[in-house]
């Protein structure tokens, strides 16, 4: 108990942070951010909100932002897709001027944004927060044109609906087989919540069919939390292969919906595959991007090492040991916000304190979670020992059922917040 | 006890080069960390893994405590005549695992 007073304690704190920065602004400039989800979109309106005088553009070509948290509930028809899709007029009437085109090419030297559009900005701070892209041919087969008949539904929108409809129209008695990649990838427990999700429908609606879900690791997040869901409500359903089973997949046909891994090949009637990836594409064009694909970054302002200016947020970011997750990346957005002010100002950020929550649905009614609070600590965030946690192994009454309603309050309260 | 995974082809053509895969699982605990109660873990790796054709040896790699839990070896050989392909792991406290796979030349 006493680690959830701490986790509590923690948390108090961390709500504090941005208010003591915004008594004391007193910065103007121009910020620049690129990328309009979690981080993006909640840094641009916290910077405005922390500092009414700052000059903030948001550079986002997509007029409708489609959520990833809770699209894994689209696939099992527990939610439309429109339920997942956010506007940006909260964030123009936040006083943020929205950019609605692509990013191209950064100066980091010359401190400029050259955009699709034609137009060039000019920056004091640039924030970063452009989510993943694919590794395409990492898995050898796994290109764009495979993703139409191997839907990855790892950026949530069409290919959500995709995999969403080929699901519906299986045969039941079929196999849907899912391919998980190496760490890192956007959202730890993702794939295990889609396998949950998916698993409880075909339960309800193609109850001779299973999933096989080859994986290229021996380890998963909430993994002793999930298993013993999955025994309890999906007996013999779920076949999870690890790395060590040999489910690593390296190569697919998308002609057959077949999946090799090194030591046998699986024919799939619905095939998902989460493949390898990196940060977005402009990262790397940006110079904020190292060999791995992702992008190393101080831990106060989440400054990026290799370019200054340059802040990178949310998934594209190597935040040591905080994950990668919706939930994250809006936090960091609220402490870069600040740092920022604090920058722009003369004064030096103080040492933030993150949280992490993730929650995952295994069944409609059934939630589980893992949260972490995070610091700086050589130059790296570090998990706080003792603090979070998940949640319990063994639980009477309604404790799952309560744990997915949180679930939806979490999603309505960062969405509110972010695009409200 | 140890769990061995092989993948090499059923048959081949005289002169072709094949590829066998093989992963076993072993801790590969390297004699450097501590344990839960502090002392250190004494080191138990896998320490040569061979591969004979037709008990020719055309493989050999000797491990070492960096090599991560639970090895993965990918090689090839000249398939040259129809038989056996032996695999054989070794290592500490004893450790031998030996698997065999057929394979038909053509």
């Amino acid at each position: 108990m006493s680690t959830r007073r701490t986790f509590l304690k923690l948390t108090a704190a961390a709500g504090l942070a941005p208010a003591v920065a915004s008594a004391q602004g007193a910065a103007a400039g121009k910020v620049v951010v690129i990328g309009g989800g979690y981080g993006g979109a909640m840094a641009a309106r916290m910077l405005k909100a922390l500092e009414a005088k700052l000059d903030v553009t948001l550079v986002e070509p997509n007029p409708v932002y489609t959520s990833c948290p809770f699209s894994n509930s689209v696939l099992a028809n527990l939610r439309e897709i429109g339920q997942q899709e956010f506007r940006y007029d909260g964030i123009r009437r936040a006083g943020v001027s929205v950019a609605q085109t692509s990013a191209t090419a950064i100066d980091a030297t010359a401190r400029t944004v050259t955009l699709a559009d034609g137009n060039r900005l000019s920056y004091d701070r640039l924030v970063l927060s452009p989510g993943i892209d694919f590794n395409w041919g990492a898995v050898q087969g796994y290109d764009e044109a495979a993703a139409q008949k191997m839907p990855h539904a790892w950026k949530a929108g069409a290919q959500t609906v995709l995999l969403r409809q080929q699901l519906q129209a299986m045969a039941d008695g079929g196999l849907v087989v899912m391919s998980v990649s190496a760490n890192p990838y956007r959202c730890p427990p993702g794939p295990y919540e889609r396998a949950s999700l998916i698993a409880y429908w075909l339960k309800i609606w193609k109850p001779k069919s299973k999933l096989l879900l080859l994986d290229a690791k021996d380890a998963f997040s909430k993994q002793r939390l999930f298993q013993n869901a999955w025994a309890q409500l999906y007996p013999g359903l779920i076949e999870w292969v690890p790395l060590s089973k040999g489910g690593k997949v390296t190569s697919v046909d998308p002609a057959t919906l077949t999946l090799v891994t090194e030591f046998g090949s699986h024919k799939a009637a619905v095939a998902n595959v989460i493949p390898p990836q990196r940060a977005g594409a402009i990262a790397a064009q940006a110079g904020v991007a190292d060999r791995t694909g992702w992008c190393p970054v101080e831990p106060v302002a989440f400054e990026s090492t290799l370019r200054p200016g340059i802040h990178v947020l949310g998934d594209a970011a190597i935040m040591g040991a905080i994950p990668k997750s919706a939930f994250a990346a809006n936090a960091q957005a609220k402490v870069c916000a600040a740092a920022i002010v604090d920058l722009l100002a003369g004064r030096k950020p103080q040492d933030p304190i993150l949280i992490n929550t993730c929650y995952s649905l295994v069944a409609a009614d059934y939630g589980i979670s893992v949260a972490g609070v995070y610091r700086p600590d050589k130059g790296q965030l570090a998990e706080v020992p003792g603090a979070g946690g998940t949640s319990p192994l063994d639980v009477v009454g309604g404790f799952r059922g309560q744990e997915a309603v949180y679930a939806e309050s979490w999603f309505r309260t960062v969405t509110a917040e972010t695009f409200g | 006890m140890a769990n061995v995974l092989v993948n090499a082809p059923k048959t081949a053509r005289r002169g072709q080069a094949v590829e066998i895969k093989a992963l076993i699982l072993h801790p590969m605990e390297t004699g450097f960390r501590p344990g839960a109660d502090g002392r250190i873990l004494p080191r138990n790796i896998i320490e040569l893994f061979t591969a004979t054709w037709n008990g020719v040896e055309v493989f050999r790699i000797e491990l070492s405590p960096a090599i991560a839990v639970n090895p993965f070896v990918s090689f090839f050989a000249v398939a040259t005549e129809s038989g056996t392909i032996g695999l054989r792991w070794s290592g500490d406290e004893g450790f031998l695992v030996e698997e065999q796979v057929a394979i038909a030349v053509e």
